[in-house]
């Protein structure tokens, strides 16, 4: 989902970097307040290991493929603020090294996938947890919130694609809310089962973010 | 903590080199939307950066899929330091505080 330059006109992609600006500095602020000392090889890991997931895109109906996200799987181990900034920290590599997302369309795809997705997943997933109970509610909330977050970083896209004027509403917030919640089943599927596996072999890691 | 930070980074490392070169190359949901809405080619045009390994090909090197290995290595290598030095950085500069 990352945007290339050329999707989104001058005023659009210069708020969406203002907005990833201001919520990557409280991210920063908020991740320095609680970071552990046992989270700064876990933040690296997990750049590595999503970055490279996000490169195993998987096909799904219609000639189209998806990939993970992984914004949710970063948060459920690290809390939503390390996980924006892990996030971030691999868009900006893929922007200025890869060429996938364009410079000026930093900021919009920083905020759709790594702050949107990432920290109202994550939310959803508590929201769950706690509405269903630790271990169960884990699994649901983890499922939901992920899958949740994919369609959630599509809408914002949508919605930025038809403030530009590129293509209007009522038809890029069907087809892409569309075609992701179809992606985003892969993200929870995916999610869920990393999880699970943490959760097995090392459920102390689980335990890890302090709850905000 | 150190053992299972080794898996990790040891399967991220084998996916990026053994699986990225034969994944979908499908294009992905953002594009097939560009494709049948009518705006693809508004991205198509000139970025404002020119990176050194576009679309995850390794420059200099023939075989697409090796060049996809190269590349998706040197990716989590760098990302994976990156996502590290941002952790130790700020744990640092709340000490100093």
């Amino acid at each position: 989902m990352h945007i290339p330059d050329g999707f989104l006109n001058l005023k659009t992609w210069v708020i969406m970097d203002v907005v990833a600006g201001l919520s990557v500095a409280y991210a920063i602020k908020k991740t320095k307040a609680s970071l552990g000392e046992r989270q700064i090889p876990l933040m690296g890991v997990m750049a590595a290991f999503i970055f490279a997931a996000q490169m195993l895109n998987f096909p799904i109906a219609g000639g189209t493929s998806g990939h993970l996200i992984g914004g949710v799987m970063a948060a459920v181990l690290l809390g939503p603020w390390a996980a924006t900034l892990v996030m971030s920290t691999i868009f900006i590599v893929q922007c200025l090294l890869f060429q996938d997302g364009g410079l000026t369309a930093l900021g919009a795809n920083i905020f759709n996938m790594g702050i949107a997705g990432t920290v109202i997943g994550y939310y959803i997933y508590r929201g769950v947890e706690i509405f269903i109970g630790k271990n169960r509610g884990l699994f649901w909330g983890v499922g939901i919130g992920s899958w949740l977050s994919v369609v959630l970083a599509a809408t914002f896209c949508a919605i930025e694609l038809a403030f530009s004027g590129t293509v209007p509403l009522r038809v890029a917030l069907p087809a892409m809310a569309g075609i992701h919640a179809l992606i985003g089943i892969g993200e929870g599927i995916i999610t869920v089962a990393v999880i699970s596996l943490i959760l097995k072999a090392r459920p102390d890691l689980l335990g890890m973010p302090l709850q905000p | 903590m150190e053992r299972w930070i080794l898996i990790i980074l040891g399967v991220a490392i084998l996916a990026a080199i053994f699986l990225s070169p034969f994944v979908s190359t499908k294009p992905d949901g953002l594009e097939r939307v560009a494709e049948d809405k009518g705006f693809l080619e508004k991205g198509e045009g000139p970025q404002v950066v020119n990176s050194p390994i576009p679309d995850y090909l390794m420059p200099g090197i023939k075989n697409e899929k090796l060049a996809t290995s190269v590349a998706g290595l040197i990716g989590v290598i760098i990302v994976g330091v990156l996502g590290f030095a941002v952790g130790a950085f700020l744990k640092k500069r709340r000490k100093i505080r």
